[in-house]
């Protein structure tokens, strides 16, 4: 299942790239890619529970840089 | 203005008089050391916090923290100003970062405003407006001009001309009327019509163009990966010079003051994000601009692709040619050429075979159908109609045959029409798939940008091939091939490729698909309302205009051009400051340009990529 999230307050490439690597940790994750332009977060997972998943990776992403405000799924 | 906004022009006031203070020497050092750090401090006040905050968190190396070891250092060696100006410019950057990628992505957004608002659906003979999600197949929708098309339909009842511009890119507007397909995020121009809708909103048009173009974001270019990975060594790496620029020379003796000055210097140019955010924005820009000439193009991926091509391999049948039959020559024995193409008209009127279409079409006033009587069909020959009484022989030579009327010349290689009325012979209409316009321009064009080889790859008839080939001024032409020969010649030329350079094809998408997903990068013309042309191509030409593909290839070699001049511009300033920092050639001023500066010209660089006048004809 592919999932799209949108990073609210992103605003910088080299932070993109580090949530990508931080988020590309999590397990269960796959395909992460994270677009600066567009703020948008997508990666597919084989998992049942997204919402948890979806906690998870935005708990990481906040972390990797204090740019982003909120994250939000779009779907 | 937004508080960070007056913020940062409230400190950069204060910095400024405190720079007009220093060098008039008004009041004495100390009191410019308060003036220097009101300054820091309103200006960057949230960096500092954000930074703390950051380091309670683990997270070090983060361009914020290193912002504030470098102004925080200044400070302490007595460089108030140079500390203050370190912050202050980051800001400026920042706040200039944002500002450029707010901008792009509104303008991006207004490139793409295809996107319908709403659909006026037609309900128990009222009109009420409603989402077009919500639109379902069969259902009658009225489109009233200025209006956008919601969803992809036929026209049922009106006649409008239609701007398709936002899909296209072709500004000349096509006119409609009953039983015209008509595609959603075109514009309605002149007058009301009402349309069936064909397809739910999610497949129809709009939504497809908008998701492909979505999408292609998020197809990076090898050099952006690069970049990425570079960024994640870059930043480590000039802090622990910085380290040692340092600590060495102190340990040996020197002056540490002077050392570590240079230290922090190291520390401001230790950001990458100059180059880190132009990259992806140049691309961004690309694929925005092409766009809205009508040329999805499928990521950046493919743009640095296509700007390596040198080899352009075209499909001909509705590629080069309009897929369609047009009238060659005409040769009338005994009556005029007019009067040729009236019977065989005439004749072919109760057909749809492409050619008896074409014949139509050539008859513009149109004609009689009362004069046109019973219509004899002959399989494999042709028809025999009767129009004034008289017998009309419509078709090849066997047909010539059996009407007892003799051809005066041989067919030659296209597909030829005889006509006899009552046996008696008339002439031939000789009709061949008709060349589009620009096909020879654009392979001029392809020449003149550096394309090596130019080719054509056909099932038709040798003769015929070769022909449209060297009208058209291709290289090479391949004819007589089926759709797996295509597919094995397509390989040998892969093969025959030089070292990193691409091989285009280019084809309707329709029939050739397996082609356009061999090829280096597969293009697809006539992308409005095919959706296998869309499924199938890395870059999707939305009509049928050849030429687009010369202005592709132009657009990807100088939007990569604009990427590779940002990735060497800033690079080569940084690494540059460093070294002259290193020998105190370069000071903290130096580093704080090479830091915003070159972030502010490589995005207004990278902007540059969004401009499209440049590929218009002159």
């Amino acid at each position: 299942m592919k999932v799209v999230l949108k990073l609210e307050g992103l605003d910088c490439a080299n932070c993109a790239a580090k949530i990508e690597k931080a988020v590309s940790k999590i397990q269960g994750v796959e395909d992460v890619n994270v677009v600066f332009m567009t703020q948008k977060l997508s990666f597919t997972t084989e998992s049942e529970d997204v919402d948890a998943l979806v906690e998870q990776i935005s708990k990481e992403s906040m972390k990797a840089s204090s740019d982003v405000k909120s994250v939000r799924r779009i779907k | 203005m937004d508080t960070f906004e007056k913020r940062l022009v409230v400190a950069l006031a204060i910095f400024a008089i405190g720079m007009v203070i220093h060098f008039t020497e008004a009041v004495d050092e100390k009191a410019q050391f308060f003036i220097f750090l009101a300054a820091y401090l309103i200006g960057g006040y949230d960096v500092l916090v954000t930074a703390l905050r950051n380091i309670a968190k683990g997270q070090f190396l983060d361009e914020k923290f290193l912002m504030l070891i470098a102004s925080v250092g200044a400070f302490v060696i007595g460089s108030w100003q140079e500390g203050a100006a370190v912050m202050l410019f980051f800001q400026v950057g920042e706040w200039f970062e944002g500002r450029a990628v707010r901008t792009t992505r509104q303008s991006i957004s207004d490139l793409m405003d295809i996107q319908p608002e709403y659909a006026n659906l037609v309900k128990d003979g009222e009109v009420v407006r409603v989402d077009p999600e919500e639109v379902q197949i069969g259902d009658m929708v009225e489109v009233l001009p200025g209006e956008k098309v919601p969803l992809d339909g036929s026209i049922v009842d009106g006649r409008s001309s239609l701007d398709t511009s936002a899909l296209t890119g072709e500004s000349v507007p096509r006119s409609v009327g009953p039983g015209d397909e008509v595609f959603s995020g075109s514009v309605n121009v002149s007058a009301k019509f009402r349309m069936c809708v064909t397809k739910e909103y999610e497949d129809s048009t709009v939504s497809k163009v908008l998701e492909l173009v979505e999408d292609s974001i998020s197809r990076k270019a090898p050099v952006e990966k690069f970049i990425t990975k570079f960024a994640r060594y870059y930043t480590p790496a000039v802090v622990f010079s910085a380290v040692l620029v340092a600590v060495i020379p102190i340990l040996l003796g020197y002056d540490p003051e002077t050392w570590i000055y240079r230290a922090l210097t190291f520390l401001v140019v230790s950001c990458p994000c100059a180059v880190v955010i132009s990259v992806p924005l140049g691309y961004f820009c690309g694929i925005g601009a092409a766009s809205k000439m009508g040329i999805l193009v499928k990521g950046g991926n493919y743009l640095e692709a296509l700007a390596h091509a040198d080899t352009v391999v075209f499909d001909k049948t509705g590629t080069l040619t309009e897929g369609r039959f047009g009238i060659d020559s005409k040769e009338a024995v005994g009556c005029t050429e007019d009067e040729l193409v009236l019977m065989a008209a005439m004749a072919e009127s109760g057909s749809n075979h492409p050619i008896a279409i074409s014949l139509k079409k050539e008859c513009k006033e149109g004609f009689d159908y009362s004069r046109i009587g019973a219509s004899e069909d002959r399989p494999g020959r042709g028809v025999i109609t009767e129009i004034d009484g008289d017998r009309i022989a419509v078709g090849n030579r066997k047909l010539m045959d059996e009407v007892g009327a003799a051809p005066t010349a041989e067919d030659g290689i296209h597909t030829v029409v005889h006509i006899a009325k009552n046996g008696a012979y008339m002439g031939k209409i000789t009709l061949s798939d008709i060349i589009k316009p620009t096909s020879a321009e654009t392979v001029r064009e392809l020449k003149e940008n550096g394309i090596k080889r130019t080719i054509m790859l056909s099932g038709d008839a040798k003769p015929i091939g070769e022909e449209v080939a060297s009208k058209i001024g291709l290289d090479e032409a391949h004819c007589e091939l089926m759709p797996a020969d295509k597919i094995a010649y397509l390989e040998k030329i892969i093969q025959d490729k030089a070292e990193k350079s691409n091989v285009v094809y280019v084809g309707d998408g329709i029939n050739d698909a397996p082609s356009i997903s061999r090829a280096d990068i597969g293009v697809a013309m006539g992308g409005l309302g095919s959706d296998a042309a869309i499924e199938a191509a890395d870059v999707v030409i939305m009509d049928d205009a050849p030429e687009k593909i010369c202005t592709s290839i132009r657009l990807a070699r100088r939007t990569n051009f604009i990427v590779k001049q940002n990735i060497v511009f800033a690079l080569g300033v940084k690494f540059l400051i460093l070294a002259l920092s290193l020998f105190g050639i370069a000071n903290m001023w130096m580093a704080v340009f090479g830091d915003v500066g070159v972030a502010v010209v490589a995005i207004l660089n990278s902007m540059r990529c969004l401009r499209t006048s440049i590929y218009e004809k002159k």
